[in-house]
């Protein structure tokens, strides 16, 4: 045996599949599950044949920043390489590879679902964003969460006009296929701004949080110094992207206007949040002035409203220094998340250092996530 | 140390890969050119399944603008997080000490050879006239 760690001795031993028995116990919720379009033409019989006609002719006009297949990003559509369906199709795509593969033998109780690609966001055309969303709003409904309803739709919203995305999810609210409303953090204006808050006020009113996924295509550069040149430097920047989402939320007094909001940071990290605080409570006990309406200190405010999910997780040698972090934040903040099927996929039960308390391993896996979302 | 018959060579032919269970243990076993290499088919990052992995090359740069390709085929990237494994050591490249594959010993044996002895080929029909793969467990 010349594999010296314990917990891969331990997998080597013996059969593979043995750590997938053990959470049959733990029901997990996960907070970030891509489905995927096998072929555009799947939203055709939910798009009006104005719009179908005009996606046809016209195709997508989207904000630079990211194509609907900006590059492989270490796998091919940024998919594991094992989770392409035989019958065809994009990861994602296929139901029974996403049951196989990945609902049954994990024992997931719930996966929140979060299209990304063709889904309206990021385009300059606001009408035809409406009507993209609202077909993959009815897509995924009838695609996943109708067939199998361990999955929770989203309610994707043309973000950048925020009444036409209030509208969206006043139609959706009621219906229980849908758990989160779904923006990304790349957007426009930051997203505290005034134009975002129809949406908003339309989650608290419906009692749904609203998911903020990384990526988006703002028209900005992801960083303040312009585009950088690897996909590792833009990887890393979503964590600055997903700062500029939390401070922006407090700073506007978003929170103040919409006191039950819950916010949701998905696949941002989160090592950056308890020295985000930090430093916010420092500004405001020198400059409160400035944002008379924010009645709290910022760290109180982000430890009320703002949740974040764990993958990719921040990953230091000692695992300590992750437990402090998750110490800092709250262990009732933190949803696991597996991304799946992309390429940096975390299995629930070898996603976690060694060490951690099962209580808290199941804070996060399953009881934080019942919280958040509304599942039965 | 048992040994394992685990396919008919002609299974097996250059650029070619197969996962096979022995005792318990997935080992994932790939032609390269001709040459065999066994290896544990599981990720000790996360788990992933390497036989579902690329077989690459190793990129590495002396200094700033100046590039070098090697090993071409011979890097094993885990088909989920991209960790790269040698397939003739089973060392991880960015963990070598720590992080490594159990690698086996395998080698085309002929069937007469086999059916000597002392081999467990009791779930592998063998015949006289034919070449096998074997790999040996430790």
């Amino acid at each position: 045996m010349n594999l010296d760690t314990p917990l891969v001795s331990e997998l080597e031993s013996g059969d593979a599949d043995a750590h997938r028995q053990a959470p049959a116990r733990l029901k997990i919720i996960d907070g970030d599950v891509h489905p995927a379009l096998r072929t555009p033409a799947d939203l055709k019989p939910y798009l009006s044949a104005r719009w179908w006609e005009h996606f046809q002719t016209y195709g997508g006009r989207r904000r630079s920043g990211m194509s609907y297949e900006p590059y492989p990003k270490s796998q091919p559509r940024a998919a594991r390489r094992d989770a392409w369906p035989e019958e065809g199709g994009a990861p994602g795509s296929s139901l029974r590879l996403m049951r196989d593969q990945y609902l049954d033998p994990y024992g997931i109780e719930y996966g929140l679902l979060g299209p990304l690609g063709l889904t309206g966001q990021s385009e300059f055309n606001l009408e035809f964003a409406g009507a993209i969303a609202s077909a993959v709003n009815d897509w995924q409904k009838e695609t996943f969460s109708k067939p199998e309803p361990r999955l929770k739709s989203a309610i994707v919203v043309p973000y950048d006009d925020g009444e036409a995305a209030a509208r969206e999810i006043d139609k959706r609210a009621d219906d229980p296929a849908y758990a989160q409303v779904f923006m990304l953090t790349r957007s426009q204006e930051p997203a505290g701004r005034k134009r975002y808050w129809p949406i908003y006020a339309a989650a608290e009113r419906h009692g749904l949080p609203v998911g903020m996924h990384v990526f988006g295509a703002s028209g900005h550069p992801y960083t303040g110094a312009g585009w950088p040149s690897y996909y590792m430097e833009e990887s890393a920047g979503h964590s600055t992207s997903c700062q500029t989402v939390v401070t922006s939320l407090v700073m506007e007094g978003v929170f103040e206007r919409y006191p039950k909001l819950k916010v949701v940071i998905i696949e941002g990290g989160f090592a950056w949040l308890p020295a985000l605080s930090w430093r916010l409570d420092k500004l405001f006990e020198r400059m409160r002035s400035e944002v008379p309406h924010l009645k709290r200190r910022p760290s109180e405010v982000i430890r009320e409203h703002i949740w974040v999910t764990s993958q990719p997780m921040e990953e230091p040698r000692n695992s300590q220094h992750l437990f402090d972090v998750l110490e800092w934040i709250g262990w009732d903040r933190l949803l696991f998340a597996s991304d799946y099927p992309h390429w940096d996929f975390d299995d629930p039960f070898r996603a976690f250092p060694p060490g951690l308390p099962r209580e808290r391993l199941k804070q996060i896996l399953s009881e934080n996530g019942k919280r958040v979302y509304r599942l039965s | 140390m048992p040994r394992h018959v685990v396919a008919k060579a002609t299974e097996l032919p250059p650029g070619s890969r197969k996962l096979v269970r022995i005792a318990g243990r997935a080992i994932v076993i790939f032609n390269i050119r001709g040459e065999l290499f066994a290896l544990s088919d599981r990720c000790p990052h996360k788990g992933g399944s390497l036989s579902r992995g690329k077989l690459t090359g190793l990129v590495e740069s002396r200094a700033p603008g100046t590039y070098h390709y090697s090993r071409v085929g011979e890097v094993l990237r885990c088909p989920w997080h991209g960790w790269e494994f040698d397939v003739r050591t089973g060392r991880s490249w960015c963990d070598p000490a720590r992080l490594r594959l159990m690698n086996y010993t395998v080698s085309v044996e002929p069937g007469a050879k086999l059916v000597e002895g002392p081999y467990l080929a009791e779930t592998y029909p063998v015949a006289i006239e034919d070449a096998y793969i074997v790999v040996e467990t430790k």
